[in-house]
């Protein structure tokens, strides 16, 4: 994946900074992660990779989605912060749109490293791709460690439940794992929920054919009237809510730490409720 | 461009053993570690290989380390560190026969230090240990229990060398008793499966996979080897060296040109191609060329004050002939 051709990688470079909007250049050159002689951080992250791979992406984030975001000074400049939001919509454009709303709309912008499913690793080309993004896998051991080097983390704490929901359950937040809680108590990094409005229709599942699923051993089969790799072009809305913060053992019972994750899913499901009565238009 | 000589700079610090035993001293990683610690120790080597070119004033016993004739070696000579590095990993040695020396050489080895006095003893072990597993943390602290045999039953014998020094550690609390984990060595004379892969012309990878590596260089192991040896310490230590890069970008650097194969394809050529002896690359390390199997050093660096003296470059370029 990396060796992109240069001439290509160029092109895609320029048009980040042109779909980017003025000073985008100079934003993401403050962009300063730790590499080494080889232009990768221990993670393998590459920025200039990096920069190049999302003008894609950027361009969903303005042309196709038409990315709103909506107070995103919330998003603490520095430090351990954990990011906590609603999934859905099929295929992970919701972090994929959140990640670059933080490159992009934030100065000095904040890269943001989402924790991923454990079986990314096994999928060729995706495994790599994310890796150079600076994508890890969502092992505990991997989140205290950047948390504790002082880095923003995205955490889908509904997971594939959320990403592989059916239509008709869209802006109903699954149930939330409590590992990110631990995580957090025992980092003392703030959470910041926030609520992605938009994704929720991005990609209608009528049904789940989970025996098909299972079959081809997937986590899921949603049938979707567009074809899956193609999402709806509707309107994104990214709200940002205050940060959050808890204090508490992360060895507390399962029903202590459910109490205070049920206080950030209330707080991204209030995000949510309120963007979908503000805004005017799935589509517009 | 020849990199600056760093192994010639010897490793030294208060309380230095004495005399040090080496097992395997005869492999080329053993000689390297000869020739580093000779300015600041005895040694007394132990191979059942020959030791061609050996100092005058090294003392050598070619004899197996599972037999009696090991215990004259110990009654002969006073040992006060003892560093066992022979372990044996040929692939190409019957799995009985490799299992039976590692195993109980090792348990033999182990007896003797302490009806012997030994303070203390240092085992080779190797970062592989954990195993490359799709779902693997970025860095892997010593703590991780030891997988590797999930996927790979070969590496069970360095895992249950691995164990049994652990409960050695444990067992003799009088004697200290370290574990290294190297990541991957590799070195201009090293012969080990990373070393032999990043000489081929055209190497195989996995289509679509491009996991970051750890490399250490020979020299630097052989310090870290060295340093263990420091009183006071005692313990697991993984052991890096400078730093964390794609696989891919390591094969760019020394100008190699890949042949990718498709992940459900690689292990069955693979296999086949070996049992023809078409390749020396055993089949199961495939996995290393698709899964993470990255670990923490940061403790052999704040206890044994370890940092590795070649640059990433530098370690990379080591396998290539001078």
């Amino acid at each position: 994946m990396s060796d992109l051709g240069a001439a290509l990688r160029e092109r895609l470079r320029a048009l980040t900074f042109e779909l980017g909007g003025p000073g985008t250049r100079e934003r993401l050159e403050k962009l300063t992660p730790p590499r080494n002689e080889y232009g990768v951080d221990p993670y393998g992250f590459d920025v200039d990779f990096a920069i190049a791979a999302i003008a894609p992406f950027l361009w969903f984030y303005r042309k196709y989605f038409r990315v709103q975001v909506h107070g995103i000074e919330r998003v603490p400049a520095e430090g351990r912060v954990l990011l906590v939001p609603n999934h859905s919509g099929q295929l992970p454009f919701d972090a994929a749109m959140l990640a670059i709303s933080t490159l992009v709309e934030m100065d000095p912008p904040r890269f943001v490293r989402a924790l991923v499913e454990k079986w990314v690793p096994r999928l060729p080309f995706v495994s790599s791709f994310y890796a150079r993004l600076g994508q890890v896998v969502g092992t505990p051991e991997n989140c205290r460690r950047l948390l504790a080097a002082e880095e923003a983390i995205l955490v889908f704490p509904e997971g594939v439940r959320g990403l592989n929901k059916p239509f008709r359950q869209r802006y109903q937040l699954q149930d939330f794992g409590l590992g990110f809680m631990r995580l957090a108590l025992e980092a003392e990094a703030p959470i910041v929920p926030v609520g992605i409005v938009g994704a929720e229709e991005q990609a209608p599942a009528l049904v789940d054919l989970k025996f098909l699923a299972r079959l081809l051993a997937i986590p899921a089969m949603p049938i979707t009237p567009t074809p899956l790799a193609l999402p709806l072009p509707t309107r994104y809305h990214i709200h940002f809510g205050e940060p959050m913060r808890f204090t508490g053992s992360a060895d507390d019972e399962d029903a202590v730490l459910e109490e205070k994750v049920g206080e950030v899913k209330r707080a991204v499901q209030k995000l949510l409720d309120e963007g979908v009565r503000e805004r005017k238009h799935v589509f517009w | 461009m020849p990199a600056p000589d760093h192994a010639a700079e010897a490793v030294t610090f208060p309380g230095m053993p004495r005399l040090v035993g080496i097992t395997g001293i005869s492999g080329n990683l053993g000689k390297a570690l000869a020739r580093l610690l000779h300015t600041e120790a005895h040694i007394v080597g132990i191979d059942r290989r020959p030791f061609r070119e050996k100092p005058k004033d090294l003392p050598h016993y070619q004899v197996d380390i599972r037999k009696r004739k090991l215990g004259e070696v110990f009654r002969r000579h006073r040992i006060e560190a003892l560093i066992h590095l022979g372990i044996m990993h040929d692939p190409r040695v019957p799995f009985s026969e490799a299992h039976s020396f590692n195993i109980l050489g090792t348990q033999k080895l182990l007896e003797l230090c302490v009806q012997h006095g030994v303070k203390k003893v240092v085992v080779l072990s190797s970062a592989n240990v954990y195993g490359p597993l799709p779902d693997n943390s970025n860095f892997l602290t010593e703590e991780t229990p030891l997988m590797a045999a999930d996927r790979y039953s070969d590496v069970r014998d360095l895992i249950e060398v691995d164990m049994y020094a652990q409960s050695f550690l444990w067992k003799h609390p009088d004697i200290e008793t370290v574990v290294l984990r190297p990541v991957h060595i590799v070195g201009p004379t090293v012969r080990n499966a990373p070393s032999n892969y990043l000489r081929l012309e055209r190497p195989i990878t996995v289509l679509g996979f491009d996991p970051m590596v750890q490399l250490i260089h020979m020299d630097d192991v052989c310090r870290a080897m060295v340093l263990a040896l420091k009183p006071g310490v005692r313990g697991v230590y993984n052991v890096t060296g400078p730093g964390e890069i794609p696989l891919s970008t390591v094969l760019k650097e020394l100008g190699r040109k890949p042949v990718r194969v498709p992940h459900f394809l690689v292990r069955g050529l693979l296999r086949r191609a070996f049992e023809a002896r078409l390749t020396s690359f055993p089949p199961e390390e495939v996995d290393h060329l698709q899964f993470l199997c990255a670990v923490d050093g940061s403790r052999a660096a704040r206890d044994l004050g370890y940092a590795p003296r070649h640059s990433l470059r530098e370690t990379i370029r080591s396998v290539l002939p001078n």
